[in-house]
């Protein structure tokens, strides 16, 4: 049984127990409800829905254009929140609020605006028409969506350490000589790169099993605009249960993957800004 | 060494030295316009387009889009939804945070690993799960027909849906919080002969109030907003099971783009709201710290 710590404060086996059993009833057991029906499947027919050309033409679109936007995201998402920590500009708290939209947005009014921007006759798509760029309806409407979708998620995790980094460091080597771009690269990127990697990676792993936003962008042709979420959706409307089951769970143990080597990343992060501290 | 040490009489650092601290102006400003670009076109661009296109066809319009029968049932169902969810998820956090942050027992960083799981579960497996539990060809669905009790395709799936996707967060907004402001309180007014219920609505509950409204703001916009696990078990029944994303998708697959955005604009309201409320309560709780 477990351990109170002689704590005096009541109320332990209630609280655990109630969480224990809401936890289970609510996630646990539908969650492992998806592998009892996975593994009632014989490994053929498990093999023949997850490695369909439908099936790898999805995984091919949805890992490709999350990695695309992850990357974006990446770069901008650096440049978004150095500008929001380090400078002082009128509309500075404006716009650190409105980074939070693609959270506070639902996923359909997301799909339908951007949609509706990059459409033809909408207010992008027509700038983009006459380069011969076509973004609704194609790969690259997939990886805008997704960019949208994934933007506060490394604006939101470089922030906080931007912010706690010692100006000590990159004081001292200032002081020793070191040009502003050698600051950057000997004293501030060796800090900041767990947090980056950790946004990036956060952001991938929603783009992964994103839906509102990308099914209207994309067109949803198979073969050639379909998620996987999507074939999933498709092929549960189809009554084909086993297929959609079996594509779900590479995705879910995809995430799962994604989720530990997310939670290791973090761990390196805060040993990293721990040992600085810890520096006299 | 800081940078004390090279300052002169002024106080002013070195010429060297401020300018391998500070960007170049060229560069200050080319990060800025860069920056703000970026935002303008993936953040406020899309939000003006909202309104722009719900008011496209007229005020009258978009009176009647988010005043018909069926939209009216989408807000309803939408609000029933939200009722139910919150305050179930709500009530948990704050059982979770309590047990996590106040006592220790073996299994705990599971527990809180576990915890986080729906966040790393796309929308449509989160509705995938449910079909396979109580749809027709699911595990309780023989039962479940035989007794004339309907989930898929009905309002409880949907809850039960929505309940899945937002179960984290409160519990993930509590459990640092809580562990932070540590049981010395607590320890303080049960030593001087308060009751359970005493400590926590005199101590506990004042103290988290702020994290707990802060994650309640958070999960309701997810619950109100969700889209893709509520689409699987929904049926996309009209007048019956959508809730108002689901309304949302329904007019503009039928091209009524007008009263597509009009119902859209609400809940980018909302969105509008729950920012607005997310930053004012991290500026309290913020202040409250300091204090």
């Amino acid at each position: 049984m477990a351990r109170r710590q002689n704590s005096v404060l009541p109320g332990f086996g209630l609280t655990l127990g109630f969480s224990i059993l809401y936890l289970s009833l609510l996630v646990l057991i539908p969650l492992s409800a998806l592998f009892f029906r996975t593994a009632s499947l014989s490994l053929a027919d498990f093999l023949a829905a997850v490695l369909s050309p439908r099936a790898l033409a999805a995984y091919k679109l949805t890992f490709g254009a999350s990695l695309a936007a992850a990357a974006v995201n990446a770069v901008f998402g650096l440049i978004l929140a150095w500008v929001l920590t380090r400078y002082r500009f009128p509309g500075r708290d404006l716009v650190d609020a409105f980074v939070d939209l693609p959270f506070a947005l639902p996923t359909a009014v997301a799909g339908i605006t951007l949609t509706t921007l990059l459409a033809k006759n909408g207010w992008l798509g027509r700038i983009l028409e006459p380069l011969g760029i076509q973004a609704a309806y194609t790969p690259l409407g997939v990886a805008i969506a997704l960019t949208f979708i994934g933007l506060p998620f490394v604006v939101r995790t470089v922030q906080p350490v931007l912010q706690d980094l010692e100006a000590e460091a990159e004081e001292a080597a200032a002081s020793l000589g070191a040009g502003r771009l050698q600051t950057f690269y000997r004293v501030l990127f060796p800090a900041l790169w767990p947090a980056l990697v950790t946004g990036s990676a956060l952001a991938f792993a929603r783009a992964l099993g994103e839906y509102g936003s990308v099914v209207f962008i994309s067109g949803n042709m198979p073969l050639r605009t379909e998620i996987v979420p999507l074939l999933i959706v498709t092929k549960l409307e189809q009554y084909d249960y086993a297929g959609a089951t079996a594509i779900a769970t590479v995705m879910l143990v995809s995430s799962f993957s994604l989720l530990l080597a997310i939670n290791a990343l973090q761990a390196i992060g805060r040993r990293r800004l721990a040992g600085e501290g810890a520096a006299p | 060494m800081t940078i004390a040490a090279l300052e002169d009489s002024q106080g002013n650092a070195p010429p060297s030295v401020r300018a391998a601290l500070e960007d170049p102006p060229l560069v200050r400003a080319a990060l800025i316009v860069l920056a703000l670009g970026f935002a303008a076109l993936f953040l406020l661009l899309p939000l003006v387009a909202v309104f722009v296109e719900a008011f496209s066809a007229g005020l009258g319009v978009y009176w009647k889009a988010i005043s018909e029968p069926v939209a009216l049932q989408a807000i309803k169902l939408t609000l029933i939804v939200a009722s139910i969810s919150v305050p179930a998820n709500a009530v948990f956090g704050v059982a979770a945070a309590w047990a996590i942050a106040r006592f220790e027992f073996p299994g705990k960083n599971l527990l809180v690993t576990l915890i986080d799981l729906p966040f790393a579960v796309s929308p449509v497996i989160s509705g995938l799960i449910f079909v396979l539990l109580f749809g027709a060809q699911g595990v309780f669905g023989p039962w479940l027909i035989e007794h004339g009790v309907k989930i898929i395709f009905a309002a409880p799936g949907i809850v039960l849906a929505t309940m899945f996707i937002t179960f984290p967060f409160v519990a993930r907004e509590l459990i640092p919080l809580m562990q932070e402001q540590g049981s010395e309180e607590e320890e303080a007014a049960i030593s001087l002969g308060a009751s359970g219920w005493q400590m926590f609505r005199r101590v506990t509950l004042p103290n988290i109030r702020l994290g707990l409204l802060y994650g309640v703001v958070l999960l309701n916009a997810r619950a109100m907003g969700e889209f893709g696990a509520v689409s699987v078990v929904s049926g996309h029944i009209r007048g019956l099971t959508n809730t108002i994303p689901l309304h949302v998708e329904i007019l503009y697959n039928e091209y009524q783009s007008a009263a597509a955005f009009a119902a859209a604009s609400l809940l980018a309201l909302l969105a509008l709201v729950t920012l607005v409320a997310k930053r004012a309560l991290e500026w309290r709780i913020r202040r409250e710290t300091r204090a």
